[in-house]
């Protein structure tokens, strides 16, 4: 089948501001439209810039604005996306080029989190024993794997970029509420700031963006009851 | 604009009558405030609500009010509940059956009395 793409395109060295273009495609249904962008930039046009890595949905690099809402190129098939679609970069970060933005802020946010075990008590001679409860407890936040779909469909993220964001909220409630951890209470402490929790305003953008199907605003609203009531 | 779901509806309508109440409050303050120049000028200034198009107002006032109170709840439901945030856009249905419910008859007692 045909399928005409719509991509939003900007270069840095040649554009003034972004701007549209359009390319005829051949695709099967069943093709994802990551197929779809690997044929424009192999065949058509070579300048076409995106980012992926392991094209099965799992190292998080191609999230883009399909269709208007955010999901991975490598993971959504064409026949579900009609005979034109629009494709363009995450909303909220600095265009690098064509579907490429910078995400460091992205980054940084994730970094003030403290995404990792703390944790000084010795461990003792075998593992840190967790009951299956326990593990449960904070087993959908495990799932993201930080593509940036949610934080980019935040309408809050938009207004102000200084928003900690979804993405760091979940990767923050992965670790708040492990049983073998001990940094929450730092945690809550940089989400309780302005830029953090607070700006949420339950709009749940995220969760439908997450392709990981995570309940980002579920997480979120644990946070902030953790942080409302001083307890995990 | 991002294609989001109820929840992203449920929000631009949270702000619209947000605003909209706020700027209906500042005007209130101000009509009750004329109320220190002396009668006559707060009366003239209260016969304004009298006419047919402030009373359309009035049931859009009414409409403001009534959805921000019941998405509010909504809201405070998924603050105080996380779990209930999986039903999010069921209760956004709800909120929208429960406002007709009492919107519609609300606002025929407002239009009514125009057409005597
Ligand atoms: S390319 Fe890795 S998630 Fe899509």
């Amino acid at each position: 089948m045909k399928v005409e793409l719509r991509i939003k395109r900007f270069d840095p060295e040649k554009d003034q501001k972004p701007r549209w273009a359009d390319y005829q495609v051949e695709v099967e249904p069943t093709d994802r439209l990551l197929d779809a962008l690997h044929y424009v930039k192999w065949y058509q046009d070579g300048s076409l810039t995106f980012r992926r890595s392991c094209a099965h949905g799992i190292c998080g690099s191609d999230c883009m604005l399909i269709n208007g809402v955010n999901r991975l190129a490598c993971k959504v098939l064409v026949k579900d996306l009609g005979r034109r679609i629009t494709v363009e970069p995450m909303r909220g970060y600095p265009v690098v080029k064509d579907l490429v933005v910078d995400m460091e802020k992205f980054f940084a946010a994730y970094r003030a989190v403290k995404p990792y075990l703390i944790n000084d008590e010795p461990a003792g001679p075998r593992e840190r024993l967790q009951s299956p409860a326990e593990r449960e407890r904070y087993d959908d936040t495990t799932k993201c794997i930080l593509c940036g779909a949610c934080t980019t469909s935040c309408p809050s993220f938009w207004a102000n970029d200084d928003y900690i964001g979804p993405a760091a909220i979940v990767q923050a409630h992965r670790f708040i509420f492990d049983s073998r951890d001990r940094g929450a209470a730092e945690r809550l402490e940089v989400l309780n700031q302005r830029e953090g929790v607070w700006r949420c305003r339950t709009i749940f953008n995220c969760t439908d963006a997450c392709p990981r199907d995570i309940e980002v605003t579920r997480a979120i609203q644990e946070v902030k009851r953790a942080i409302l009531f001083q307890r995990i | 604009m991002y294609r989001g779901g109820e929840g992203q509806l449920s929000f631009i309508l949270h702000r619209i009558t947000g605003v909209g109440i706020l700027v209906f409050l500042f005007g209130h303050v101000a009509d009750t405030f004329l109320v220190g120049f002396g009668p006559d000028l707060y009366n003239h200034a209260m016969a304004i609500y009298r006419l047919p198009v402030i009373r359309v107002l009035e049931v859009l006032l009414a409409a403001a009010v009534l959805y921000h109170a019941l998405n509010g709840l909504r809201i405070i439901i998924i603050d105080f509940w996380p779990a209930a945030s999986r039903y999010q856009r069921a209760m956004f249905y709800a909120v929208g059956v429960v406002f007709l419910a009492l919107f519609i008859p609300a606002a025929i007692t407002m239009i009514r009395p125009l057409f005597h």
